[in-house]
C-alpha cells in the first residue's frame, strides 16, 4: 500500500523566511531545515531539547523523518546511517550526550561522513548544572574521541547566529565529509532574538559531490579529488560500495596491518582540513587596526567583549575584538597577526581555560591574560573592561 | 561445459576480490553467508536496494564480502545504523546479521528498542556463544557452566534466551536455527526479507576453534554432531521455554505475526498532516 498526501510536496512551506522572533535552539533548527538537512535522530537533553521538539514538528510536515533513539550513541549511528543513504542528517544534544557520542563522531571523521551536530553547551563535568551555560566542550569537540582526526566547530554569539551557522554547519559537512559541530551554549540556545531568514533562492547550500561515473565494478568510494575530499556515493545507488571504521583503502576494503595505508588514510583525514583551513575559518576583526589590547572570544562571551571594547574605545583605550565563529581548525594565523600588533591579549571564556591554550600557543610572547567563569551569569561587560585596564598598567 | 568457466552459483552476491576471508576452518560464518546469497537469489532481489549492516566480531566482517551496499559499524551500533539508512531510504531492504556479543551485550538496548518500534529490518544473529574475534571470552549467550577463557571454571551467569527477548520485544517475526538446517534457515532468512516490520533469525553458530575446543568439541564435526543430537524443532513453541542447554536446542519459528511497521505509521502520520494543511 502507498500512502500519499494531498498536498503536493511543493505546496508545504519548507522554508520559513523572513523577520521572526525565535529562540536559539529553534533557529538552530530551522537553520538545519533551510540547509536542505531531513533526517533528525536525538534524545532529550537540556538545553538541546527545544531542537528536537521543533523538529519533530517541522520534519513530518516536509517529508522529513525525525526519531527519538534510545540514547545519544543510537543518535548519532542513525545520523550517520540516514547520511549515507543520501539525507542530510542531524543531531543535536548538550555535554553528558555529546560524550556518549564520541566514538561514532570517530566513525563519522574515517568514513567520511557528512552530518551536524549541535552541542548546546551547560555546565560540566557528568550532569554539572543542566540549565547553565557553559563553554566547557571546546577541547572535547576537538579531541573527544580516540585516534589522530579533525573537525570543524563553529561557535554562534546570538540567535540569528544559531541559523546562519547552522547552516554554514551543513555547507561544511558535505563540502569536506567530516562531521561539524555547532558548539552553542545554553544562553545563545535559551535567549530569543529576532532572525531574518533569507528566501531560499539566496542562501547558500552546498552539496556533497556525488561519483561521476555511473556503478561499475571499478569505483573507489574512498579515492580523493585533488581537495583531498572523495565524491560520495550513497546507499541504492548501485555502487555495491563498502564503508567501514577499520583503516581502509580507496576501495573501502579493511587495511589493518598495513603501515602504509594507515598513514596516508589518517594523514588525509586530518589534511583535508588543514589544507583547506583558509577557506574554512571565519573570524570577525572589531576594531582591532590601530589596538593596544585584544580581546579574543566566541559565543556568549564575545557578546559581553564587543561591549567592553565599545565602552574602552570610549574610555580612550585603543581596544579591540577578535571575535572567533570557527573554534576547529583553530585560528592560529588570525590570533598570532592580532598579537603582533597589540600590548595584551584577554580571553574571557565560560570555562577554566580551554580555547585560551590555543590562543597563548597563537600568541607567542604576547601577554594573554584569562577571564574565567563558570554558572549561571555570563561575563560581565565591566569586567572585562577592568581586565583590559590591568594589561595596560 | 567445455570452454566455459566453471562459476560458483552465489559467485554475484560475493565481492569476490575480498575472497579468501578471514574466518577459521570450520566457521559457521560462511554457512550463515551462504544462506544469506541463497535467499536473495531465490527471491530475486534486487541487489542494488539492499544494504548490509553489521557490527565488530568475526560475523562483522560478513557485511564487507556481500556484493551490496554494506557498512561495517562500531561495536554494538549496527542496528542503530541501519535505522537511520532505512527511515532515510525506505526503497531499501536493510539486513542487520551480526553477532550475539555484538547484538546483545553492547547492543543489547538498539536491539530492543528497535523490535519495539516495529522497525523495517532484519536482524540475524550468529550466536557462536562467545566473543570470537578477541579470543574466546565468555558474553551474553555463554550457557551456564560452559568453559571460555574468561570462565576457566565454567560460566556462572545465565545466558540470554534470544528468541524469548525478540518475542518479548515486540519483534514479527521470530526463528531460531543452527548452521546445520540450512535449507529451513534459507526459508526463515527468506520469509523474514519479505515481512514488513522487525525479523529477527538467530542462528546458533559452530566456533570449533574456540568454543569446541574449550567443550569438548574442537572440529567443525563435532559441533555438528551437537546441534543434530540436540536440536529440536518445535514449530511455534513457547519461546519462554527455549533455553539452550547442552542437551536441547528448541529450533523453528517461534513468531509470525503481523504489525503495522514505523515505517508504515511514519508514513500514514505525514499524509494526515498533509491533509489537515490542506484543509486549513
Amino acid at each position: 500500500m502507498t500512502i500519499t498526501s494531498s498536498v503536493a510536496p511543493e505546496k508545504l512551506k519548507v522554508v520559513r523566511t523572513g523577520r521572526r522572533f525565535m529562540s536559539g535552539d529553534i533557529a538552530s533548527a530551522e537553520g538545519a531545515l533551510a540547509a536542505g538537512c531531513r533526517f533528525f535522530a536525538g534524545y532529550p537533553i537540556t538545553p538541546a531539547t527545544e531542537i528536537a521538539e521543533h523538529m519533530s514538528r517541522r520534519l513530518p510536515e516536509i517529508d522529513g523523518v525525525y526519531i527519538q533513539m534510545e540514547d545519544e550513541i543510537a543518535s548519532i549511528a542513525a545520523v550517520i546511517g540516514a547520511s549515507y543513504a543520501g539525507v542530510k542528517s542531524m543531531t543535536a544534544t548538550s555535554g553528558p550526550g555529546f560524550s556518549l557520542m564520541q566514538e561514532n563522531i570517530g566513525l563519522a571523521v574515517m568514513t567520511e561522513t557528512p552530518c551536524v551536530i549541535v552541542n548546546v553547551m551547560r555546565g560540566g563535568p557528568s550532569t554539572g548544572q543542566p540549565t547553565m551555560p557553559g563553554q566547557q566542550d571546546v577541547m572535547q569537540a576537538r579531541w573527544g574521541s580516540h585516534g589522530d582526526y579533525e573537525i570543524i566547530a563553529l561557535a554562534p554569539s546570538s540567535v540569528q547566529e544559531m541559523f546562519d551557522l547552522t547552516v554554514e554547519a551543513f555547507n561544511l559537512a558535505e563540502a569536506y565529509r567530516v562531521p561539524t559541530f555547532v558548539l552553542a551554549d545554553e544562553i545563545v540556545g535559551h535567549m530569543w532574538e529576532r532572525v531574518d531568514i533569507p528566501e531560499p533562492e539566496t542562501l547558500k547550500i552546498v552539496n556533497r559531490k556525488m561519483p561521476e561515473n555511473p556503478p561499475t565494478i571499478k569505483f573507489a568510494p574512498f579515492e580523493p579529488d585533488d581537495d583531498l575530499v572523495p565524491p560520495m556515493a550513497v546507499f541504492g545507488q548501485g555502487y555495491h560500495f563498502h564503508a567501514t571504521g577499520l583503516t581502509h583503502d580507496e576501495r573501502g576494503y579493511p587495511r589493518t596491518d598495513s603501515a602504509e595505508a594507515q598513514t596516508k588514510l589518517v594523514q588525509r583525514l586530518c589534511n583535508k582540513i588543514r589544507k583547506n583551513k583558509d577557506k574554512i575559518i571565519r573570524v570577525q576583526q572589531i576594531m582591532l587596526e590601530d589596538a593596544d589590547v585584544a580581546v579574543v572570544a566566541y559565543g556568549i562571551a564575545a557578546r559581553a567583549a564587543l561591549s567592553a571594547v565599545k565602552k574602552a574605545r570610549t574610555a580612550g583605550i585603543k581596544a579591540g575584538l577578535l571575535r572567533l565563529l570557527t573554534l576547529w581548525p583553530f585560528p592560529e594565523e588570525h590570533v598570532g597577526q592580532v598579537a603582533k600588533n597589540v600590548k595584551a591579549i584577554v580571553v574571557p571564556e565560560m570555562n577554566c581555560g580551554q580555547i585560551l591554550r590555543e590562543v597563548e600557543r597563537a600568541a607567542k610572547e604576547t601577554p594573554v591574560t584569562f577571564l574565567s567563569k563558570l554558572g549561571e551569569e555570563p561575563h560581565k561587560p565591566q569586567e572585562i573592561l577592568e581586565a583590559m585596564r590591568g594589561t595596560l598598567t | 561445459m567445455t570452454g566455459e568457466e566453471l562459476r560458483h552459483p552465489y559467485e554475484k552476491f560475493l565481492r569476490k576480490d575480498r575472497i579468501p576471508h578471514i574466518w577459521c576452518e570450520g566457521c559457521g560464518n560462511g554457512i550463515i553467508l551462504n544462506c544469506f546469497a541463497r535467499a536473495l537469489d531465490e527471491l530475486n532481489i534486487d541487489l542494488d536496494k539492499v544494504a548490509v549492516v553489521s557490527g565488530i566480531g568475526c560475523i562483522g566482517r560478513i557485511s564487507g564480502y556481500t556484493n551490496t551496499d554494506s557498512f561495517h559499524t562500531t561495536h554494538g551500533r549496527a542496528i542503530a545504523f541501519a535505522t537511520g539508512v532505512k527511515l532515510a531510504n525506505p526503497e531499501l531492504t536493510v539486513a542487520v546479521i551480526s553477532g550475539d556479543g555484538d547484538l546483545f551485550a553492547i547492543g543489547g538496548n538498539h536491539f530492543i528498542h528497535a523490535a519495539r518500534r516495529n522497525l523495517d529490518i532484519k536482524v540475524i544473529c550468529a550466536n557462536n556463544f562467545i566473543y570470537g574475534m578477541t579470543g574466546g571470552q565468555g558474553g551474553p549467550t555463554t550457557p551456564l557452566n560452559t568453559w571460555t577463557t574468561t570462565t576457566p571454571y565454567g560460566s556462572i551467569e545465565q545466558a540470554f534466551n534470544l528468541v524469548h527477548l525478540a518475542t518479548a520485544c515486540g519483534a514479527v517475526y521470530v526463528a531460531r536455527w543452527t548452521t546445520l538446517q540450512t535449507r529451513w534457515l534459507t526459508e526463515s532468512i527468506k520469509k523474514s526479507l519479505q515481512k514488513e516490520g522487525f525479523s529477527f533469525v538467530e542462528v546458533i553458530s559452530e566456533c570449533p576453534e574456540i568454543f569446541g575446543r574449550y567443550n569438548k568439541m574442537a572440529t567443525a564435526l563435532k559441533m555438528m554432531k551437537w546441534f543434530k543430537e540436540a536440536s529440536d524443532v518445535q514449530h511455534f513453541s513457547d519461546p519462554a521455554k527455549a533455553e539452550i542447554t547442552p542437551s536441547r536446542i528448541v529450533i523453528g519459528e517461534f513468531i509470525d505475526i503481523e504489525k503495522p511497521s514505523y515505517g508504515r505509521l511514519l508514513r500514514e502520520m505525514k499524509a494526515r498532516i498533509g491533509d489537515k494543511k490542506a484543509s486549513r
